[in-house]
């Protein structure tokens, strides 16, 4: 029963991203250009909301369904990995014109060169957990 | 078929956030990239991939949703063309890039019959390496630090944006002249 809950959030997260063109690699560049508003609207209008809809749960301690605790597990500390780690990301995410999320969208969608991408991905993640030991952190 | 406006789509994707957090999971797509290397068998050589990925189905099945989300816009809700920056438009014609307006992916990277051109090959393999590689080691990627992270006004989050942004405007500004 709970699959097809997470199936319909799927599928809502799939059509956002396809619908505001956030899965779009014309977009991601645009945006690094400062082309246009569009992408930084999103993610600031997602981040905004999401901010003030945290600190209303946080401040009436509001529970998740069968009033287990919301999952805001806070981040480990620290600054390499993180600024490394994410000026990677930024390169390969300007590059393919894609993220995590949008690969598998990209894939429905048809693009099916997107697969090379995730293939991509899944290598990079996989040569990540080889080398974890030996990396900064 | 018009695009959905920023103020659209932006609050739609805190609500699916809120949606998760509701449910008891944390938004977060590229942790998936993990889990489908344990389920390949890679917890025979790193101690990363020794988790039981049973408790990430959850996630995995919205991985499916969004292919099937995919598949819906592409087909019936899109006429599937990205409208850029006449300005944008003009500098990508530059790089040879000229399916702005009309394609909603560049041909000259996503055309089928580009995946017989090394060079093409070459930046999908390496941009999708650099995403998954960068995602894991910043512990995150653009929905579990941009949105996820930086709702919970979490440091390392703003620190590993930082960062995706340095990375992009390098990519874009200094090595896309020097790679088309």
């Amino acid at each position: 029963m709970k699959s097809i809950v997470y199936l319909i959030i799927g599928v809502f997260f799939g059509i956002i991203m396809y619908k505001s063109e956030a899965a779009s690699w014309f977009r991601i560049y645009e945006m690094f250009e400062f082309g246009a508003f569009h992408m930084y609207g999103i993610i600031g209008s997602a981040l905004v909301l999401g901010a003030i809809g945290i600190l209303l749960i946080k401040k009436f301690n509001i529970k998740a369904i069968g009033g287990q605790r919301m999952s805001l597990n806070p981040k480990d500390k620290g600054i390499t990995r993180y600024l490394v780690g994410g000026i990677l990301f930024g390169l390969g995410w300007a590059l393919a014109g894609a993220c995590p999320g949008p690969m598998y969208v990209l894939a429905g969608a048809g693009y099916l060169p997107i697969l090379v991408v995730i293939g991509g991905a899944l290598l990079g993640t996989f040569v990540y957990g080889l080398l974890k030991s030996k990396l900064p952190h | 078929m018009q695009p959905w406006a920023w103020y659209v789509s932006g609050p739609l994707i805190a609500l699916t956030m809120f949606v998760l957090l509701f449910v008891g999971k944390q938004f977060g797509m590229s942790s998936n990239l993990r889990t489908m290397c344990t389920i390949g068998g890679a917890g025979k050589v790193s101690n990363f991939f020794r988790f039981d990925w049973k408790s990430q189905r959850w996630n995995l099945i919205v991985v499916a949703g969004a292919v099937i989300g995919g598949f819906i816009s592409n087909q019936y809700l899109s006429n599937n063309q990205v409208e850029v920056n006449p300005k944008v438009a003009e500098k990508l014609e530059t790089y040879g890039i000229n399916s702005a307006n009309e394609a909603y992916m560049p041909k000259e990277l996503f055309g089928m019959e580009q995946l017989s051109n090394p060079k093409v090959l070459a930046i999908l393999v390496i941009g999708g390496f650099l995403v998954g590689f960068g995602a894991r080691y910043a512990g995150g990627c653009t929905s579990g630090h941009a949105i996820s992270g930086l709702s919970n006004l979490q440091l390392p989050s703003l620190i590993a944006v930082i960062g995706f942004f340095i990375g992009g405007l390098v990519m874009i500004h200094f090595i896309f002249p020097i790679l088309f």
